[in-house]
């Protein structure tokens, strides 16, 4: 029982594709899992929304959306039909054509992340022998769509943006990439699905996810603060900060394209937590052994959920970053934390099973994070840290 | 059939980045032959190839020419235009060159193969011929990216940022 | 059809557009894309001979174009870092209008 309803989506996969008509088979496979993925998530970036206007409300003591259905749970339909009806304003200098493509290629780029991530248990649309790289090189592809669409508009405001935009990721892509070679050091593959099979496992009750060791914790925060930034959220939202230059990149979009700029944007954060999920969270395996009996991807979009309300909380809780805070904190403290944490796991892989080993590689992590974060915020003065904000 | 695709992709894009008037415009159909590029290594098997393809040359080969355009961009822009005689001249050494190398490739006999199956190349393959074999030009290259990055800093930060440096300094 | 020989004219075919936009075009920026275009034909090559040799299990020509592609991507940070301190000096990206040695 339980065995099916873990599998019910394979089986229903393959139930379809042996009904079909026989020249459709081949393409039918990958076709109807591309639907589902377009389908899930484009639901998922609906029920975010709102779930995320309404936690923002809760966190700045107001309601947030509470008209349209019960709760405001129905406000993704309003704004969607809105979206969809509102006039299309092209500036009379923007470029048309490439103002057009910005939008929609950063949505398909978006939308192919998803194709190597396990969402369950047999459940990946393309099981990549270079899963991790693929994910990479397609989001790096996201950068040269945000230029478009900030050349294209023929606006300084939307330039600045993008041109913030790009310095961002660029640098936060450094050391997210290197947080993720942590675990790809550890697993020694590059494939989405035998990483997530190398954390399966239990010891007792507990899983032997990457998060759960020392250079595995360092890892996982380095590689969640990263994707804040690649994901342009808040507090690194200094590409679209409205108090600055309007709203970045997509001053000049309007109606369908910007909700597609919002699409593109909810979906990058969703892949990009969904792959962080999959190296250091276990990916769809279940949290302790005794809850195995749950569908695979349950647990999947269990813990998307959980990483979209953080992402939530940290948005509604801190204020947004300068840029050259910004730029210190990547080169002068995630870069060599992270390679600090490439020195950690080596010492890992290389050490017996034991106490021992755990102790030497949490020194080194807690060590490096203290005396790292002194030096950034104190310039290497060793001393009682002193606050400056009012007594 | 997919190759043909790709091939007109990449070659179009070549022709349109080499050819527009708008320098935006020319890396943006640059960007479209290296993705047909990408899709034909991917084609050949080589799959990692592809993938580094679109990693360093759209992700990042392509944005570092983005911000030298604009960081170099001419106030005159009515200069840019090319004129038609070196065009022609030009055109015609280009074709010659193809002419040559189209004759040596339909004359060669080597190049009369058997259809091979394609190589099954796993990343395990290629991570121990880069960390056994090929070692030590991996260290190279490494050395060598370094000392791009440092050299491109230094040539490219700005002489009054220098001065005010030194004059700080002082 | 994909075949070594389309593999190789298509290779051909692009090192000529890029040779053709280096000689012809004047601004700098595109000077480098022309050599760009000729380095990655070049790349195209080293890859149709390691998937149609025999032997292609010992990864020669795939190795040649890891590499290839890292001197790439060093090769255009120097020459924009270099086409970027030219502008400064000259306030043009124009190689025809270079004509001076003085700095």
């Amino acid at each position: 029982m339980g065995e099916t309803a873990d599998q019910i989506f394979v089986i229903l996969q393959h139930w379809i594709v042996a009904h079909a008509p026989g020249i459709l088979q081949p393409i039918l496979a990958p076709l109807l899992g591309v639907i589902a993925i377009i389908g899930v998530f484009a639901l998922l970036f609906a029920v975010t929304t709102v779930l995320e206007r309404k936690g923002l409300g809760r966190i700045q003591n107001r309601y947030g959306p509470n008209r349209v259905g019960p709760f405001g749970l129905l406000q993704p339909i309003a704004d969607g039909i809105k979206s969809v009806t509102k006039e299309d304003i092209v500036p009379q200098a923007a470029d048309k054509v490439v103002h057009l493509l910005a939008p929609v290629s950063l949505v398909l780029a978006a939308f192919s992340l998803f194709a190597v991530l396990p969402v369950g248990r047999n459940m990946v649309l393309a099981n990549l022998d270079a899963g991790v790289v693929f994910f990479f090189a397609v989001s790096s592809v996201t950068e040269i769509t945000i230029f478009m669409a900030g050349w294209s508009s023929r606006n300084k405001y939307s330039l600045l943006g993008a041109m913030r935009a790009i310095a961002q990721m660029v640098s936060y892509e450094v050391p997210l990439i290197l947080a993720s070679v942590t675990v790809i050091m550890a697993t020694g593959s590059l494939s989405t699905v035998a990483i997530v099979e190398k954390q399966a496992g239990y010891t007792g009750i507990f899983p032997h996810w990457f998060v759960f060791t020392p250079w595995g914790f360092a890892g996982f925060i380095l590689y969640m603060i990263a994707a804040t930034a690649e994901s342009n959220r808040s507090p690194f939202d200094l590409p679209e900060g409205e108090s600055e230059i309007i709203a970045g990149y997509f001053v000049e979009y309007s109606g369908f394209k910007f909700a597609l700029f919002f699409l593109g944007e909810y979906l990058g954060m969703f892949a990009i937590s969904g792959l962080g999920i999959t190296l250091f969270l276990g990916g769809w395996s279940a949290p302790f052994s005794f809850l195995t009996w749950v569908p695979s991807y349950l647990w999947f979009v269990g813990k998307l959920l959980f990483l979209i309300v953080m992402f939530i909380w940290v948005r509604g809780t801190l204020p947004r970053l300068r840029m050259d805070q910004l730029m210190n904190f990547a080169w002068k403290f995630m870069l060599p934390m992270a390679l600090i944490n490439l020195i950690t796991v080596g010492i890992w892989h290389f050490m017996q099973q034991g106490i021992l080993r755990w102790l030497i590689c949490s020194v080194i992590v807690i060590a490096s994070y203290v005396l790292l974060g002194r030096g950034l915020t104190q310039g290497w003065k060793l001393e009682k840290r002193i606050y400056r904000f009012a007594e | 059939m997919l190759f043909t695709t790709f091939a007109i992709l990449t070659v179009a894009g070549a022709v349109a980045a080499m050819s527009f008037r708008n320098l935006v415009h020319s890396v943006l159909a640059l960007i479209a032959a290296f993705a047909g590029l990408a899709a034909i290594y991917l084609q050949l098997g080589a799959q990692f190839i592809g993938l580094a393809q679109v990693l360093v040359y759209i992700g990042a080969v392509a944005i570092l020419i983005v911000f030298a355009i604009l960081l170099t961009r001419d106030k005159k822009v009515a200069q840019q235009t090319v004129s038609f005689s070196s065009w022609k001249l030009n055109g015609v050494v280009a074709l010659a060159v193809f002419a040559v190398i189209a004759w040596a490739i339909f004359q060669s006999p080597t190049l009369q193969h058997e259809i091979l199956p394609e190589p099954q190349v796993s990343m395990q393959q290629v991570g121990n011929a880069l960390m056994l074999r090929y070692a030590l030009p991996l260290e190279i290259i490494g050395l060598l990216l370094t000392a791009a990055l440092i050299g491109a800093v230094t040539i490219a930060i700005s002489e009054k940022y220098e001065k005010h440096e030194r004059r700080e300094r002082e | 059809m994909t075949s070594l020989t389309s593999c190789i004219l298509l290779s051909s075919l692009l090192f000529v557009i890029g040779l053709a936009g280096a000689l012809t075009r004047r601004n700098a920026i595109l000077v480098l894309i022309g050599i760009e275009l000729m380095l990655n034909a070049a790349n195209l090559n080293f890859i149709a001979f390691w998937r149609y040799h025999p032997h292609s299990e010992t990864l020669t020509g795939f190795i040649f174009v890891i590499f290839s592609i890292g001197i790439a991507a060093a090769e255009a940070a120097v020459g924009l870092a270099l086409i970027i301190s030219l502008y400064r000096h000259t306030r043009t990206a124009n190689i025809d209008e270079v004509i001076s040695m003085r700095g």
